[in-house]
C-alpha cells in the first residue's frame, strides 16, 4: 500500500499476510475514527465554549447514564470484534498445517543457522519454495532469540533449552528480510538475514545444485544423524535390533506415548528427544537406570537437530520419506515439545 | 524519640488529629507492608511450585538430605518467639513494661537460635558441595533439577533469614528504647507493629518449613 | 481563609539540614522535582544520543556494545527514575494531604526515607550505567542478563530494586493517609478525582512492585552465585523470568499513566469551569484500570513460547481493560460541551494529551490482537505506542501539572507566553517524532537496532527531526520557571479561581497547610458556585 510515495505495509508474501493486514486496516479504521472523534470534539468544544468573560459560570451536568452507557457498550462491542478477528487470524498463524517440509534452525549470537532435511546446511539465508507450508523448528544455543520475517507477518521467539515451531507458506518470489526480534546481546543489529522464496522448479532446481556448502559427500540430516548415532556411541546402550538394551529401544517409538519412572507418561516428540540426549536423567523411561551421560556440551544443537531426525526415522510412517520432505507429517512433528506448553 | 503525653493519654504525632487516628493509621500501615511481603514471597513461591512439579522426583531428594530435626526445633523456636512476642505485646498494652522488656528479650533470643541454628545447615551444605553453582557437587546419583532445589531452598530460607535479622535488629533498638523509657505505657504502638512483623516472619517459615523439610516423608 | 502572618513552608527555614531532614511533605516533594528533573534530563540526553545515532543505517555513530548501553540506560532511566515516581512523588506528594485536609502524610519520616532511598537506587543506577556499562535492556530479560551479558547487571539490578522500595513507600504512604487522614465531611464520593487517580496507583505500587523486587533478586542470585532458577541446563525455565517481570512491569505502566490521568481531571474542571461528566464513573475507572491491569502481563509474551490459550485469555482481558481509558476520555469530552474553555498554558497541555493519549491508548488495541502482535511485537510500532502513552500522556500530564500547580507550590507565576509555546513544541516535535515509529514498526524495524536496512532511513530521519523540537519544548521549562522563580509575579492564593482544598490556602501554602482542619460540607468542582 502506497500513500504520497511511501510503503506503509510490507510486502505481503505469505498466505497469513493479507489477513493479518486487514485485521490491521480494521483497526486503524477505528483508531482513526475515534482518534477524529474524540478529538476533533475537544478541540471543538474548547473552541465553541471558549471563556469570553471570567464570570461565566456553565451550569454542572453529573453526567448522564445512558450516554455512559452507550459508551462502554459500544467500544466493548468493537474490541470484541477486533479480538476474535485476530484470534482467528492467530489460530492460523499458530497451528502449522500437517502437509509441507520441515526445516531446522538454530539460533545463536549472532547469526541463524538452518539445515535442509537433505544436509544442505544455510548461515543467515534461507532457500524456500514457493506454494508450499514450510514448518521450520528452531532452539537457540544461548540467548532468547526471536525468528521475524515481516514480508510473512510470522514471528517467534527462540528459546535455549527447548524447540519451538512456526511455520509459513510464502506466495511471492523475492528475498526477504530475515531479523531477529528478541534483543540478544552486543550485534542483535546484525543478526539478520535472508528469506529467498523460489518457485518451485527454480528451489528443485537450487536442491540439487552444485554449490554444496560442506566438503565431502552431502549427507542428508537423517544420514548425518545416524553417522553421529555410531561416532557418540549411542549404539552401545541403544542398538537398533536388540532385543532388551541398557537404555530403551528407540524403533517405533516416535510419536507413541512412553511411561515414565514416577508413573507419568510423555509422549516421544522432537522436544523429548532432544531432552533425553542433553538432560537424559529428567524424564527417564520405566523400568531404566539413570545411567545415561549427558551430551551437554559435547554435541552442538544442529547436531542434536540431526540426531532427533535419525531416531525419528527409525519409526515407519505412511508418507514416503523423500529427501525434501525429511521429517514425519505426524502431529507429533507439529508440537513444540515440553510439558510446559 | 522523647514521647511523653499527659498521665491517662496516649501520645501521638503531629500530623494525626487524636490518638485513634494514629493508632489505626500506623496499624493498617503495617499491614499493608505485611502484603507487600506476601507479594515478594510470593514470587518464590511460585517458582517453587511451576518446578517443583516439574522435578518432583529431585524435590523429594533434596529434602531427604535436610535435616529433619533441626528443622523441627528451628520450627518449635520460632512458634515459641511468636509467643513470647505476644506476650510482650500484651504486657505492652496492660503498662506492663518489665514484663514486655523480658518478653521481647526472650523473643530476641529464641530468634537468635534460629539463626544460629540456620547458620549450623548452612555449613552442613556447604561442606556437601550442595550450595548451587560452580561448587554444586552432590554425592551419588541424583535426579535432574536437585541443584534447582537447592536455589529455592536458599533464595527461599536465605530471603526468610535476612528477614528474621532485619527483625531482630528492630527488636534490639525497641528493647534499647523500652528500657530507657521512651516506649512506654502511653508510647507502646511499635511493640505492637513489631509484633505483627514478627509473627508475619514465623508464619512464612510455617509454609516454608513443610514445602522444603516435609515432602515425600512417610 | 488564611492571613499572611504565618510564614510558608518555603521560608519557615533556610538552613540545609532543615530542608535534608524535613519531614514536610512539600519540602520532600520539592526535593523530588529537583531529583527527576534531573534523572529526566539524563534520560533526554541518552535518547539524543539513540535518535542520533539511527540518523544513519549504519551504526557509525556508536559501536553496538555503546548503543546497547545508551537504549537501555535510556529505559532504566526513563522509567525507574522518572515515570514510576514522577507525578506521584512530586505533585501526589505535595498535594494528597493538602488535598483531603491534612497537615501531613500519615508517615512523613517514611516520605522523607522515601526520597532517600529513591536516591540511593538512582546513583547505583547511574553507576551502572557509567561504570562498565548496562546492556541488557530495562527488562533484563534471561538468560542473557543472569548468565551472559558482562557489565554491571548486578547493581543495576539491585538499583532498581532499591527504586522499588522508594515506590513502596510513597504507595503505603498514599493509601493509609487517604484512608484515615480525610478532613471531616470528605467523603470517598467528594474526594478530588486526583486522589481517586493516586489511591489506584498506590494499590499497584503495593502490590505489583514486591513481585518485580523477587524477579530482581532471582536474576542477582543467579548473575552472581550460579543459581539456576532461568537457566535451562540446570532445570530452569529462562520465560518464568519473563512472567514475574511483567506481573509488575504491566501494571507499573498503569502507575505511570493514572497519576496522569487524575491531573487532567483537575485540569478539565478548572479550566472549563465544569464538574467533571460522570464524577463516579471516572473514579471507579481508576480502581477498574488498576485492578484489570494486574491479569494482562502476558500480552507481553504472545510470541515467547506460551500456549495459544493463555494468550487468548491474556488478549481478551486485554481488550476489557481499554474500556475504563476509553470511558475517561469520552467523560472529559463531555466536560467540555457547554463549558468555559479556558486556553492557558495547563489546558493547553490537556488539549495535547487528549489527541496524544487518545492514539496511544487506541494504538494498544493492535498491540492486544494476538494476530497483529505477531508481526508488531518488538518493532517500532511498540515503541511508538507506548511513547504516545508515556510520553504524550504521562509527561503532558506533568508538565500540566507542574504549569497549574507551579503558583501554588512556589508562589509566583510564570510568563505565560513562553509556556505556551514550549506547549506547541512539545505537542508537535512529540507527533513528529513518533508517528513515524508506527510505520517503521509495521515495517518490520525491529527494536533496540542500530544498524537498519536502508529503506527504514527516511522515517528515521522525520522521527529524529522531531526529537529537536520536542527537546527544545522541553527545555524552555527549565528557563522559564527558573526565571519565575526570582522575577515572575507574586501569586496570589487561587491565580486560576480553582476548586478545591489546595486553593484555599496561601501561595504557597504554610508548613501545617491550614490553620485549622477544613470542614468540607460540597462536592467536589463546585464551579457552579
Amino acid at each position: 500500500m502506497i500513500l504520497f510515495g511511501f510503503n506503509l505495509l510490507p510486502a505481503q508474501a505469505s498466505t497469513a499476510a493479507l489477513s493479518v493486514d486487514l485485521v490491521y486496516l480494521y483497526i486503524v479504521a477505528v483508531t482513526v475514527f475515534f482518534t477524529a472523534l474524540i478529538y476533533g470534539l475537544v478541540m471543538f468544544f474548547s473552541i465553541k465554549y471558549r471563556r469570553r468573560s471570567e464570570s461565566e459560570r456553565p451550569k454542572p451536568i453529573e453526567g448522564n447514564h445512558l450516554l455512559e452507557i452507550i459508551w462502554i457498550a459500544v467500544p466493548l462491542v468493537i474490541v470484541l470484534t477486533m479480538f476474535a478477528a485476530g484470534t482467528i487470524v492467530y489460530f492460523y498463524i499458530f497451528h502449522p498445517p500437517k502437509d509441507g517440509i520441515q526445516m531446522y534452525g538454530v539460533g545463536k549470537q549472532w547469526m541463524w543457522k538452518f539445515q535442509h532435511p537433505d544436509g544442505r546446511r544455510e548461515i543467515n539465508d534461507l532457500h524456500v519454495p514457493m506454494g508450499t507450508p514450510v514448518k521450520i523448528t528452531l532452539t537457540s544455543e544461548d540467548v532468547i532469540h526471536s525468528f521475524y520475517v515481516p514480508a510473512f507477518r510470522v514471528k517467534t521467539d527462540v528459546v535455549p533449552g527447548r524447540y519451538v515451531q512456526t511455520w509459513f507458506e510464502a506466495t511471492k518470489p523475492g528475498e526477504y528480510h530475515l531479523f531477529c526480534a528478541e534483543y540478544c546481546g552486543t550485534e542483535h543489529s546484525r543478526m539478520i538475514g535472508k528469506v529467498i522464496v523460489m518457485k518451485p522448479e527454480d528451489y528443485a532446481k537450487w536442491l540439487s545444485g552444485q554449490d554444496v556448502s560442506s566438503t565431502g559427500p552431502k549427507l542428508s540430516m537423517v544420514e548425518r544423524g545416524a553417522k553421529i548415532f555410531q561416532d557418540m556411541r549411542c549404539a552401545t546402550c541403544h542398538a537398533p535390533g536388540t532385543a532388551a538394551g541398557l537404555g530403551p529401544k528407540l524403533e517405533g517409538i516416535y510419536g507413541h506415548d512412553v511411561a515414565l519412572e514416577g508413573g507419568q507418561t510423555v509422549k516421544v516428540d522432537d522436544g523429548y528427544l532432544r531432552e533425553s540426549i542433553l538432560l537424559p536423567t529428567k524424564r527417564i523411561v520405566k523400568g531404566y537406570q539413570p545411567l545415561m551421560p549427558t551430551y551437554q556440551g559435547q554435541i552442538s544443537e544442529e547436531d542434536v537437530l540431526s540426531v532427533v531426525a535419525y531416531v525419528k526415522s527409525l519409526t515407519p510412517q505412511a508418507a514416503p520419506a523423500d529427501a525434501v520432505a525429511g521429517g514425519t507429517p505426524s502431529d507429533a512433528a507439529a508440537t513444540a515439545g515440553t510439558a510446559k506448553d | 524519640m522523647s514521647h511523653s503525653a499527659k498521665p491517662g493519654e496516649t501520645y501521638y504525632a503531629h500530623q494525626f488529629e487524636d490518638a485513634a487516628q494514629s493508632h489505626e493509621s500506623i496499624t493498617l500501615g503495617m499491614w499493608i507492608f505485611l502484603i507487600t511481603e506476601v507479594m515478594f514471597f510470593g514470587g518464590l513461591f511460585a517458582a517453587y511450585t511451576i518446578y517443583r512439579a516439574q522435578y518432583s522426583a529431585a524435590f523429594d531428594e533434596g529434602s531427604h538430605m535436610l535435616d529433619i530435626t533441626l528443622g523441627c526445633f528451628n520450627t518449635v523456636v520460632l512458634i515459641l518467639s511468636s509467643l513470647t512476642m505476644a506476650l510482650a505485646v500484651r504486657c505492652a498494652q496492660l503498662g506492663k513494661m518489665t514484663g514486655a522488656l523480658f518478653n521481647m528479650v526472650l523473643t530476641l533470643g529464641l530468634g537468635t537460635v534460629f539463626l544460629g541454628v540456620k547458620a549450623v545447615e548452612y555449613t552442613a551444605k556447604f561442606q556437601h558441595g550442595l550450595v548451587p553453582g560452580p561448587n554444586f557437587a552432590p554425592h551419588g546419583v541424583h535426579s535432574f533439577g536437585l541443584e534447582l532445589y537447592y536455589s529455592l531452598y536458599f533464595a527461599l530460607t536465605g530471603m526468610h533469614a535476612v528477614h528474621m535479622i532485619i527483625g531482630a535488629v528492630i527488636l534490639m533498638v525497641i528493647i534499647g528504647l523500652t528500657a530507657k523509657g521512651k516506649i512506654n505505657k502511653t508510647y507502646n504502638s511499635p511493640i505492637e507493629i513489631f509484633g505483627l512483623y514478627w509473627h508475619f516472619v514465623d508464619i512464612v517459615w510455617i509454609f516454608l518449613f513443610p514445602l522444603l523439610y516435609l515432602l515425600g516423608r512417610h | 481563609m488564611q492571613t499572611q502572618k504565618k510564614p510558608s513552608y518555603l521560608s519557615a527555614d533556610h538552613t540545609i539540614g532543615s530542608w535534608l531532614l524535613t519531614q514536610d511533605h512539600k519540602r520532600i516533594a520539592i526535593m523530588y522535582l529537583v531529583a527527576v528533573t534531573l534523572f529526566f534530563l539524563i534520560g533526554s540526553i541518552l535518547a539524543l544520543l539513540i535518535r542520533l545515532e539511527l540518523l544513519t543505517p549504519a551504526g557509525d555513530l556508536l559501536q553496538s556494545e555503546s548503543y546497547n548501553r545508551v537504549f537501555t540506560g535510556h529505559g532504566v532511566v526513563m522509567v525507574f527514575l522518572f515515570l514510576i515516581p514522577g507525578i506521584p512523588a512530586v505533585f501526589g506528594n505535595f498535594l494528597v494531604p493538602i488535598m483531603i485536609g491534612a497537615r501531613d502524610m500519615a508517615f512523613p519520616k517514611i516520605n522523607l526515607a522515601s526520597f532517600y532511598v529513591f536516591l540511593a537506587g538512582g546513583v547505583m543506577i547511574l553507576s551502572a550505567i557509567v561504570f562498565g556499562g548496562l546492556d541488557t535492556g530495562w527488562t533484563f530479560y534471561t538468560p542473557y542478563s543472569s548468565s551472559y551479558a558482562t557489565g554491571r547487571v548486578t547493581i543495576g539490578a539491585l538499583g532498581a530494586f532499591t527504586v522499588g522500595f522508594s515506590s513502596i513507600m510513597t504507595g503505603l504512604n498514599f493509601l493509609v493517609t487517604i484512608h484515615k487522614m480525610r478532613a471531616p465531611g470528605l467523603t470517598w464520593f467528594r474526594l478530588p478525582l486526583f486522589i481517586w487517580a493516586h489511591y489506584a496507583t498506590a494499590l499497584i505500587m503495593v502490590l505489583g512492585t514486591p513481585v518485580v523486587a523477587i524477579a530482581i533478586v532471582m536474576v542477582a542470585l543467579e548473575h552472581l552465585f550460579g543459581f539456576g532458577f532461568f537457566d535451562p541446563t540446570k532445570g530452569g525455565d529462562p520465560v518464568l523470568f519473563q512472567h514475574l517481570f511483567w506481573f509488575y512491569s504491566h501494571p507499573a505502566v498503569y502507575i505511570m499513566i493514572l497519576p496522569a490521568m487524575g491531573v487532567i481531571s483537575e485540569l478539565i474542571a478548572c479550566f472549563s469551569r465544569k464538574r467533571i461528566f460522570g464524577y463516579k464513573l471516572v473514579a471507579f475507572s481508576s480502581l477498574g484500570i488498576a485492578i484489570i491491569g494486574f491479569l494482562i502481563w502476558g500480552h507481553h509474551m504472545f510470541v515467547s513460547g506460551q500456549s495459544a490459550y493463555a494468550g487468548l485469555v491474556f488478549s481478551l482481558i486485554t481488550y476489557i481493560v481499554a474500556i475504563p481509558s476509553a470511558v475517561k476520555a469520552f467523560n472529559w469530552t463531555a466536560t467540555l460541551y457547554r463549558s468555559s474553555v479556558s486556553w492557558k498554558t495547563p489546558m493547553m497541555y490537556v488539549i495535547g494529551f487528549m489527541g496524544l493519549f487518545a492514539i496511544g491508548g487506541l494504538t494498544g488495541l493492535f498491540c492486544a490482537n494476538l494476530a497483529v502482535d505477531v508481526h508488531i511485537h518488538d518493532t517500532y510500532f511498540i515503541v511508538a505506542h507506548f511513547h504516545y502513552i508515556m510520553v504524550g500522556g504521562t509527561i503532558m500530564g506533568y508538565l500540566g501539572a507542574l504549569h497549574f500547580w507551579w503558583p501554588k507550590m512556589t508562589g509566583r507565576m510564570y510568563s505565560e507566553a513562553w509556556a505556551r509555546l514550549s506547549a506547541i513544541f512539545v505537542f508537535f516535535g512529540f507527533n513528529l517524532t513518533f508517528f513515524p515509529q508506527f510505520l517503521l514498526g509495521y515495517l518490520g524495524m525491529p527494536r533496540r537496532y542500530h544498524f537498519y536496512p536502508e529503506e527504514f532511513q527516511f522515517l528515521n530521519i522525520m522521527s529524529t527531526a522531531g526529537a529537536s523540537l520536542l527537546g527544545l519544548g522541553y527545555l524552555f521549562p527549565i528557563f522559564y520557571l527558573m526565571w519565575s522563580l526570582k522575577k515572575g509575579e507574586q501569586a496570589p492564593a487561587n491565580p486560576w479561581t480553582a476548586k478545591g482544598l489546595e486553593w484555599e490556602t496561601t501561595s504557597p501554602p504554610p508548613t501545617t497547610n491550614f490553620d485549622k482542619t477544613p470542614v468540607v460540607t460540597e462536592e467536589a468542582y463546585a464551579y457552579e458556585k
